[in-house]
């Protein structure tokens, strides 16, 4: 696609999440607390994608995250690809990498666990990547990594 | 005291004089060390078949000698969020009978719970005032909170359908001491097999020890998926019966019967419908093997018909009286005090 055809304008340095499902944008936006941020953030959604049917695109200036950070996304996107973008040029493609725990992202679908009860962070370990198994650390109970609610 | 930089590391001194550095350079043994260290006890499945093994043989000292003053001096804070009677005066008995003072509550009601104040602030105030504070709450993880908020030893005396450990400690407990082993042996789980937190927590701390499980329940209590898998995942030989019949369990070395728990129902019909299905009778022990004992959590309903209380199969009543023994075992692990300690007591009372 050229530039002129480019529906967001480009960015001179920052990253680029790319190949978000269109449905998960905002998600991905409150996952990495992107309304708190001071540089210019560009979000659009619903273009046309042949990897996800219709995608989500977020352009952050002068913002690179965190290995931390990234792996914070494989419970809602984990197939997003972020561009770093260095004068203007992609110098690197990241992937997400699911971790083995996820600390206060996802909540825990049993009424009865002291993390819906108490005002605390909830730890989950993340037991079977291969099929996005999580178990709760603190009731045991098990969920679907696309099934979660986040926090 | 001030500090010198003798050496790598700084040397205390005390009015100018040096301290016998002997005293802080010894080492002790490690076995030793790891077992002065405090522990919480929050559930089963984290401690291995050396611990588990090492704190039936801290048990049977008690067995032997149930009256000491090895906790002289200590508070022991028991906080019980939801009712239980057997557990709490168990716990309570032991505290007492190794010469600790107990505080604490029995209801939710009269504590500042009812005001609002979270778990934490709980917690850590009553951290305050005792050594180790015993808890059972109807909140599933409330003992694994508390243990990481806690500057004292948490013991899990229940967290509603999830952990019961002194259960399980004491269920294992009883099963060395009637089998003379805990390996190779075949256990025949009865009745709520879908709620009961005991015998999920069996098939746990069982897995090191070879057993071979039958789970007898109705269909709406069977044992939930992830235990079957948690089975085959350890190599835990298991069969499902729906029938309950002598045949059945002729070849059961520990039969044990679980209660079908009313307030674990959230539909009456269903409870109802399935409360007298899985009921022991004395003539259902015609063929049961020698060694063979009824273990029961209780309280019993009607589960276990009162002529089996006579049978030398029997051992339920006796089983309760373990948990004494074995949650006194359960004070020393939380306080650090080692099964050497223990066996070198001069505090015992006679």
């Amino acid at each position: 696609m050229s530039k002129k055809e480019r529906l967001v304008a480009a960015i001179e340095n920052g990253t680029v999440i790319d190949h978000i499902p269109a449905e998960k944008t905002f998600q991905v936006v409150n996952l990495l607390q992107l309304q708190k941020l001071s540089t210019p953030v560009t979000i659009g959604y619903n273009f046309s994608s042949k990897m996800v049917g219709t995608k989500g695109i977020i352009k952050v200036s002068d913002k690179f995250f965190t290995d931390d950070e990234i792996s914070r996304l494989s419970v809602v996107a984990p197939n997003v690809v972020l561009n770093i973008i260095n004068d203007y040029e992609v110098v690197e493609k990241k992937k997400v990498v699911t971790p083995d725990e996820l600390r206060s992202i996802v909540k825990c679908n049993n009424p009865k666990c002291i993390t819906n009860n108490e005002p605390m962070d909830t730890i989950f370990h993340v037991v079977d990547k291969a099929h996005g198994i999580l178990k709760c650390h603190y009731c045991d109970k098990e969920q679907v990594m696309d099934e979660v609610e986040l926090v | 005291m001030f500090f010198c930089r003798s050496q790598n590391f700084p040397f205390p001194r005390f009015d100018g004089k040096k301290i016998n550095m002997y005293l802080y350079r010894r080492k002790e043994p490690k076995h030793h060390k790891q077992n002065m260290e405090k522990h919480n006890f929050v559930n089963i499945q984290g401690l291995d078949r050396e611990q588990l093994l090492y704190l039936i043989r801290m048990a049977q000292e008690f067995e032997r000698h149930p009256n000491r003053e090895l906790l002289k001096g200590k508070v022991i804070a028991t906080l019980f969020y939801e009712p239980s009677t057997r557990t709490r005066l168990s716990f309570e008995t032991a505290a007492n009978r190794l010469g600790a003072r107990v505080i604490g509550f029995t209801d939710a009601k009269v504590s500042s719970v009812s005001k609002g104040e979270t778990l934490k602030d709980t917690i850590l105030m009553v951290s305050n005032y005792a050594d180790a504070i015993v808890m059972r709450h109807y909140i599933e993880g409330a003992a694994q909170y508390a243990s990481e908020v806690a500057p004292v030893p948490i013991i899990n005396a229940g967290d509603g359908a999830h952990q019961h450990p002194s259960q399980c400690l004491l269920d294992l407990y009883t099963i060395c001491q009637t089998q003379g082993t805990l390996e190779n042996l075949n256990i025949y789980l009865v009745g709520d097999l879908k709620y009961g937190r005991t015998v999920h927590s069996l098939i746990m701390a069982m897995r090191h020890f070879n057993p071979t499980f039958h789970f007898i329940a109705p269909k709406e209590l069977a044992m939930p998926e992830e235990y079957k898998l948690y089975c085959r995942e350890h190599g835990i030989r298991f069969e499902e019966h729906e029938a309950f019949t002598p045949d059945v369990i002729a070849k059961a070395d520990i039969l044990y019967m679980t209660r079908v728990q009313k307030e674990r129902f959230s539909d009456l019909m269903e409870y109802e419908r399935v409360k007298n299905v899985y009921i022991l009778r004395r003539d259902m022990l015609s063929q049961a093997r020698p060694n063979m004992r009824i273990l029961h959590p209780l309280p019993r309903v009607n589960e276990i018909a009162y002529d089996v209380d006579e049978s030398p199969h029997a051992y339920y009543i006796q089983q309760a009286r373990n948990g004494l023994f074995a949650r006194e075992a359960i004070f020393c692990h939380c306080l650090g005090i080692s099964l050497e300690q223990i066996r070198n007591d001069r505090t015992i009372i006679r």
